[in-house]
């Protein structure tokens, strides 16, 4: 049974469609590549997958069973983590209260509980130091580098044991080395039969990680074929249309 | 700016290699507005003491707790709702407003706990409308709290039939005694020194507020939402913070806020009138900003908002003491907005000694 199951996925901002009819599988332990030129409907799906927006029309199974998230929280309680592509991290907040926002840890009870910042501190310096990342849990976040603020929105996807993770150009603005982190990272998921789901621009990482690769072109899947089946030259093609369908 | 943007490069490096640690207590003190404000209001109490050593006496500081005491307790609810990068213009007519429906009770000769609990209703009531329209609606919180101040001050005025309300019924005494109410009480032969302070019910209150105020930020994930909605409202929301609820919420707190002070003001006078709380929304964002708060969101204090009020009220008791005309307060209180926010801008990292001197002598390139 695969994990997550979209089928028939279409959403329409008024006369616009973004996304047309659009199947797409992940299986436990499997990363797949989601491609295409800007535009093609990438965001969009995400969006629906990590429930900022509903659908207009088609299924979303997690596990077999059908969901309808309304919120981003309705997705994470059914296992999906997101790493979004602006990280979605409070400047103002230092990276342990971010790693933590939404799901502070409590001590006591009733409605005299406060929060237990020393275990958020010292659970984000593990998770920091998990992704060999020299984030500093107290540093605030609007005082650190990219690559650090990457960390520091991964780090948060750590904290459950999610399903399925969804990253949205995680490797975008970060250094050589961290990119080598991240993607090792995902290996990693794979391992522990966790499924990727890795949108991105850059082929080589895309071919180093990912099982399989779906192209999306105008709001309609173009292309879902193993990695090992095709190449960048033809993935190149498909994205920008000048092969028409594989 | 190249030059810049490789100099920062190169800081970051730096202290990546050498692993610099968290700022210590110290520079977090040093670099909050709270604690300059601080200093400002301690350097401007012994100016006008060692000019007038009768502000010094326990009558004077009795009377400028007090004074500052409503504007405090305001500033904390304002507080909140600038957090979350809004703006509630509406407090002073919801204290008229409160002050008019409590006062119409008093006069219809209800128990007092009756009047003052519905005159808190009306307020929350002001609260929810104005939560409801920015936070569910999505609407601008300066616009609909601008139309709240001018609904909530024509209802005073229309419900109160344009009179002041002062015969109270027989539960008179005890709205008085509950606004007029002090300790340590001072009578004659107590144990208490002269020099302390008759603190009044107001002052406690703010005090009491500021507490639970200032706890609730740092110790409990209300607060710690609260913050992140301001610095990324995005982020807090698709993190499961529960925004609009949020949002919400400040406004009735706020409004809550301005239903207190509203009733300790009537207590303490003996009267109501429509016009109470006239202009008081400036004051208290001015305490506010003053106190450190960021009209961007993401930012301000329990004590800043405290320390805030208590300035504007000593810098306007220090011009009485000193004789200057009533007039030149304005001049002086907007000073003191402006410079504390200067201020504010240089400890928070930002060099505008620098950038004020390159944008009045720019360095000539080449």
């Amino acid at each position: 049974m695969s994990l997550l199951e979209l089928t028939g996925i279409t959403k329409s901002f008024g006369a616009i469609h973004a996304l047309q009819g659009v199947d797409l599988e992940i299986n436990p332990g499997e990363a797949v590549g989601l491609m295409g030129d800007n535009g093609a409907g990438k965001s969009t799906l995400v969006k629906i997958i990590a429930g900022n927006y509903p659908q207009t029309a088609g299924v979303m199974k997690v596990e077999g069973k059908t969901v309808h998230f309304t919120r981003p929280v309705d997705s994470r309680r059914a296992g999906i983590e997101v790493v979004y592509q602006d990280l979605a991290l409070a400047d103002n907040l230092t990276a342990a209260e971010n790693v933590f926002l939404g799901r502070e840890v409590q001590k006591g009870w009733g409605p005299l509980r406060t929060l237990d910042k020393q275990e958020m501190i010292d659970r984000s310096a593990d998770l920091f130091e998990e992704l060999k990342s020299e984030t500093r849990p107290r540093d605030l976040v609007q005082k650190m580098s990219g690559g650090q603020r990457q960390a520091v929105a991964i780090a948060r996807t750590r904290l459950s044991d999610p399903k399925l993770v969804l990253m949205d150009e995680p490797t975008a603005a970060i250094s050589v080395r961290q990119v080598a982190e991240v993607l090792n990272l995902i290996k990693r998921l794979k391992e522990t039969n966790h499924a990727v789901l890795l949108i991105s621009h850059r082929m080589p990482d895309v071919f180093e990680v990912c099982d399989r690769i779906t192209v999306l072109r105008r709001g309609t899947k173009v292309a879902d074929k193993m990695t090992v089946e095709t190449s960048p030259e033809e993935i190149t093609g498909l994205i920008t249309g000048a092969i028409h369908a594989a | 700016m190249p030059p810049d943007t490789a100099q920062e490069a190169g800081h970051a490096a730096i202290s990546d290699v050498t692993g610099i640690e968290e700022s210590t207590l110290l520079q977090k003190v040093l670099r909050s507005q709270p604690f300059w404000v601080t200093i400002a209001l301690l350097a401007v109490s012994l100016a006008i003491g060692l000019y007038q050593p009768s502000f010094f006496t326990a009558n004077n500081l009795g009377n400028i707790t007090r004074n500052f005491a409503p504007f405090g307790i305001m500033a904390l609810g304002m507080t909140c709702v600038i957090i979350t990068g809004g703006i509630d213009l509406s407090v002073g007519s919801i204290m008229g407003f409160v002050a008019i429906v409590a006062g119409l009770f008093l006069t219809a000769e209800y128990p007092w706990w009756v009047a003052f609990s519905m005159g808190m209703l009306a307020g929350l009531a002001c609260g929810a409308f104005n939560g409801f329209f920015v936070a569910y609606i999505g609407m601008s919180p300066f616009v609909v709290t601008l139309g709240m101040m001018s609904i909530a001050r024509s209802l005073a005025v229309v419900t109160s039939g344009n009179q002041m309300l002062y015969k109270f019924g027989p539960d008179a005494p005890i709205v008085k005694a509950i606004g007029q109410a002090r300790f340590p009480p001072k009578v004659a032969d107590d144990f208490w020194p002269d020099w302390i302070p008759a603190f009044s019910s107001h002052f406690w209150t703010m005090v009491v507020m500021a507490l639970i105020v200032g706890y609730v930020f740092k110790y409990k994930a209300w607060g710690r939402h609260l913050f992140a909605i301001g610095g990324n409202e995005q982020a807090a929301r698709l993190t499961g913070v529960d925004v609009k609820f949020m949002k919400f919420q400040v406004y009735v707190f706020s409004a809550f806020c301005a239903s207190v002070a509203s009733l300790l003001i009537l207590g303490y006078s003996g009267s109501a009138i429509n016009a109470l709380g006239q202009t008081y929304e400036l004051r208290v964002i001015a305490a506010t900003v003053i106190g450190g708060a960021n009209l961007m969101g993401g930012s301000g204090t329990a004590y800043g908002a405290i320390v805030g009020a208590a300035l504007l009220e000593v810098i306007r008791n220090a011009l009485l003491m000193a004789g200057i005309d009533s007039n030149w307060q304005g001049a002086f209180v907007g000073m003191i907005i402006i410079l504390a926010v200067f201020i504010g801008l240089q400890t928070s990292g930002q060099n505008v000694f620098a950038q004020l001197k390159n944008a009045i002598l720019p360095r000539r390139d080449g």
